[in-house]
């Protein structure tokens, strides 16, 4: 190994492994990120889509809350 | 026209020593080998990449399996892992689930165009790392003391909910002062910040209602004071919980401008 192995290029070489909660990876690798818009995929509209009927079908799994972004506005926050 | 096989993209890296052996033995998605896609220049941004079937992964494909969710969450842990290493040895910007391309020579030519707005996204991100901070009220923080023996059956019901109601009240004021003493320590330690939707459904497992869902950027030698900060942010405060994730990548900070507008 070369020396730069050894060097922290990033102080981000202590991100540990572990096993993150699939909700908490889903709001980041659907709800933001997007740096680019593939070829084949998807235009930015199409990934909406694909990501309010995948919400809808996250929430839809337990039953009886409605989705309240269906509309595409952000969830309201809830602090009064 | 597409040919058997599409190029997955993972992220947009700064170049380093050593990246290329790391990801040479990364497995990707659908069980793909990673490697790098350099720009046409040879500069400093390169972009982590492995070959996916297009059976699986054209849009029709993608369509249909994005409802699925065992797919989806193999699909989305394989990708943070690669995410993950790339993070421990440069600065890097995760890119959106599913982002696809006909090939590699498309990721270059996306890095050739790109090459100067990548190289400041990437500067604005060097040394930095993403934490999450979610906010519970719990439902039932104390429990309602019983109704005094002698009301009738409909008063004591109306008493019960009162005293509930009471309660989440309580709740909603103590998350209201956490998220104030939240966000005085952001002010303090963070850079940046990104309000996700309140986590709901069957996958939001955690105890309580989530009332805030948010995402900071923070310098990593101001990570502790940071995550100490928000830690206490609940002290005294009966009925509101505090979720500390982290360190992330930074997922919430790699698109230029934030696309979801923060919650007024």
């Amino acid at each position: 190994m070369k020396a730069a192995d050894s060097l922290p290029a990033n102080p981000g070489a202590s991100l540990p492994q572990r096993q993150v909660a699939l909700i908490d990876l889903l709001d980041r690798l659907l709800g933001s990120g997007v740096v680019l818009t593939g070829d084949i995929v998807l235009s930015i509209a199409d990934i909406d889509l694909v990501r309010i009927s995948l919400r809808a079908l996250i929430v839809s799994v337990s039953g009886q809350h409605p989705a309240p972004w269906v509309s595409g506005a952000p969830h309201p926050p809830t602090l009064p | 026209m597409t040919g058997p096989y599409l190029a997955y993209t993972y992220a947009v890296a700064l170049d380093s020593e050593g990246l290329r052996h790391v990801v040479a033995t990364l497995p990707g998605v659908a069980a793909s080998q990673v490697h790098l896609v350099q720009s046409t220049s040879g500069g400093a941004v390169v972009a982590a990449v492995s070959p996916v079937p297009a059976a699986e992964f054209d849009e029709a494909a993608l369509r249909r399996h994005l409802e699925e969710l065992p797919w989806l969450e193999e699909v989305a842990r394989a990708h943070h892992h690669v995410i993950e290493e790339i993070a421990a040895r440069t600065t890097v910007l995760p890119l959106r689930l599913a982002t696809v391309y006909l090939d590699d020579d498309r990721v270059r030519a996306v890095l050739d165009e790109r090459q100067d707005a990548f190289l400041d996204r990437l500067a604005r991100l060097a040394g930095r790392l993403e934490w999450g901070v979610k906010l519970y009220v719990d439902a039932a923080a104390a429990p309602p003391p019983p109704p005094p023996a002698d009301l009738g059956p409909g008063r004591a019901y109306l008493r019960h909910r009162r005293v509930e109601q009471d309660l989440r009240q309580d709740g909603y004021r103590a998350a209201r002062t956490a998220a104030e003493r939240i966000d005085a320590a952001a002010r303090l330690h963070a850079v940046d910040h990104v309000r996700h939707r309140v986590q709901q459904g069957d996958l939001a497992s955690e105890p309580g209602a989530n009332v805030t869902n948010d995402a900071y950027l923070v310098p990593v030698e101001q990570a502790e004071a940071f995550r100490a900060a928000v830690i206490r942010s609940t002290d005294g405060l009966p009925g509101v919980r505090v979720a500390v994730t982290g360190p992330w990548a930074p997922y919430s900070f790699a698109a230029p401008e934030q696309e979801e507008e923060s919650a007024p």
